[in-house]
């Protein structure tokens, strides 16, 4: 007993749980602010205000609409299969907190001597984190596919196959994307592929992953935005062929779980970009202590690429998607991966 | 505690997310059923049919073939990790065990599986293009 309480009362064990329950309420808030920062760039892209009326300059819009969702009804048509009905969001928002647990955000650190031993920023440090991501990205279809078929309305189903089919298809390019990343550094944990890019090319351009393999972040980008079905990829939710696609019947607090699913799953899928391809917490000016600044500002540019993409490109048409991802990315990915184990070997890299 | 505990952790974190919020709504909304509420949503139309019906095919071959590349990625991971020390024997048998599956995608290209589209007809002819329209003038006073 005594053991107990001396584990759980020691530092690191605090700092753990804290850093735990910081990034689970970083990711609520993320999608929140990703909601609010969406609508106010959509308008500003489309010359109108968005949001302004809730709070200053609209700020606590995505509060008053959670707060909408929670005392709204919660229906669920005569049809559906009641328990897979329920169980689909569940699924859905499950892996997208699960697929953050590997990603690392900022350099090992003790919290300015707070703590005896440092404490690396990351809630699971397993060496095997591209791998983790790679399965929980699969896992994740299984919300949307469930949530589809439970419905048992035909835009949903019809949602939910379209979106199985194509974050299938997606997940191969995904992967031999990943595995390029894994190949040329030589490591599955994200931790250690952020610090083999430390450091610069002539003393000014970073060693970042993104120059030396631009076809791998380039496939690994069209990958992602299709594994988090958006625009343009965004067909499952297609608004005008299939009114909001897998989510069309669900309502109140189940709707706000797809819709959170969706944004954590952005978050974590820019996340491990900066991670493998842009050097994750390093950067000049800020020491490496501070790095999770860096972290958050590319983050935060990349999360802007998101919405600056929704809203300058046009949606695909189905085929198109399919075309691209089986006879585009996927060779693409195939022949970069090859090339790159052949340029290593032969230059020693 | 670091390592898969934190992964279990937050898996466990997100289910508890996830029932708290549906319970706290369920206590929280007003439930007031109505049997068209209660209807599968299909544009103010009652309902025709059962949602489950048959569905293209496609749908299944593509989750066939995604089974044979997805076991594919799984086998590049190894080989990925252990690159350098295979060196390039270890290339040239990854590369033989791609050109085996290669034989396979150029199969289905050819079959069709991956074109969803409206089938191509290499026989298909534009229509002409019409003419300048051909404006009918009218004079006031006269029949036609």
């Amino acid at each position: 007993m005594a053991e107990i309480i001396a584990w759980v009362t020691s530092p690191m064990f605090i700092a753990y749980a804290t850093l735990v329950g910081v990034v689970f309420m970083a990711l609520q808030i993320s999608a929140a602010v990703m909601v609010y920062a969406e609508r106010k760039v959509a308008a500003f892209m489309q010359q109108r205000l968005g949001p302004t009326r809730v709070g200053p300059q609209g700020l606590l819009q995505p509060i008053a609409d959670i707060v909408k969702l929670f005392f709204k009804e919660e229906l669920r048509p005569k049809a559906a299969d009641a328990f897979l009905f329920s169980l689909a969001p569940i699924i859905s928002v499950t892996t997208a907190f699960l697929a953050f647990a590997p990603v690392p955000f900022g350099a090992a650190t003790t919290f300015f001597g707070l703590l005896p031993e440092p404490m690396a920023l990351m809630i699971a440090d397993v060496n095997v984190a591209v791998l983790v991501i790679f399965a929980v990205a699969s896992m994740g279809v299984y919300g949307i596919v469930l949530a589809g078929w439970a419905s048992n309305s035909k835009y949903s189903l019809l949602g939910g196959l379209r979106s199985s089919a194509q974050m299938i298809s997606y997940e191969l390019a995904y992967g031999m994307s990943l595995a390029t990343i894994v190949m040329f550094a030589g490591s599955m944990s994200l931790r250690e592929i952020v610090d083999l890019q430390q450091g610069y090319w002539l003393g000014f351009i970073p060693k970042w992953y993104i120059f030396i393999q631009p076809v791998a972040f380039f496939v690994f980008a069209c990958a992602g935005i299709a594994e988090t079905n958006r625009a343009p990829f965004d067909f499952p939710e297609a608004e005008q062929e299939l009114v909001a696609g897998y989510h069309t019947e669900y309502s109140s607090m189940r709707f706000a779980m797809f819709f959170m699913a969706e944004y954590i799953n952005m978050v974590t899928v820019s996340a491990v970009a900066v991670n493998l391809f842009m050097g994750g917490w390093h950067g000049p000016f800020i020491p490496v202590e501070y790095g999770w600044i860096w972290f958050l500002i590319k983050l935060a540019f990349l999360l802007f690429c998101y919405l600056w993409l929704r809203w300058t490109l046009p949606r695909f048409r189905y085929d198109q998607l399919m075309s691209f991802g089986w006879k585009v990315l996927l060779p693409l990915a195939t022949v970069n991966l090859l090339l790159t184990a052949a340029g290593v070997l032969y230059f020693g890299l | 505690m670091d390592g898969w505990g934190g992964i279990l952790l937050l898996a466990v974190i997100g289910v508890g997310f996830g029932i708290v919020s549906v319970v706290l709504s369920y206590f929280l909304g007003p439930r007031n059923p109505t049997p068209e509420k209660l209807a599968a949503y299909e544009c103010g139309m009652p309902p025709v049919g059962d949602a489950r019906e048959r569905q293209s095919v496609k749908f299944y071959l593509i989750a066939m073939i995604f089974l044979l590349f997805d076991i594919e990625v799984a086998f590049l991971y190894p080989w990925a990790l252990a690159m350098r020390q295979l060196s390039w024997p270890g290339l040239i048998q990854i590369t033989v065990f791609f050109s085996i599956l290669v034989v396979g995608y150029i199969y289905i290209w050819r079959k069709g599986v991956l074109d969803w589209g409206p089938e191509y007809d290499p026989d298909y002819k534009r229509p002409p293009k019409p003419g300048p329209a051909v404006v009918k003038r009218y004079r006031y006073g006269t029949r036609n």
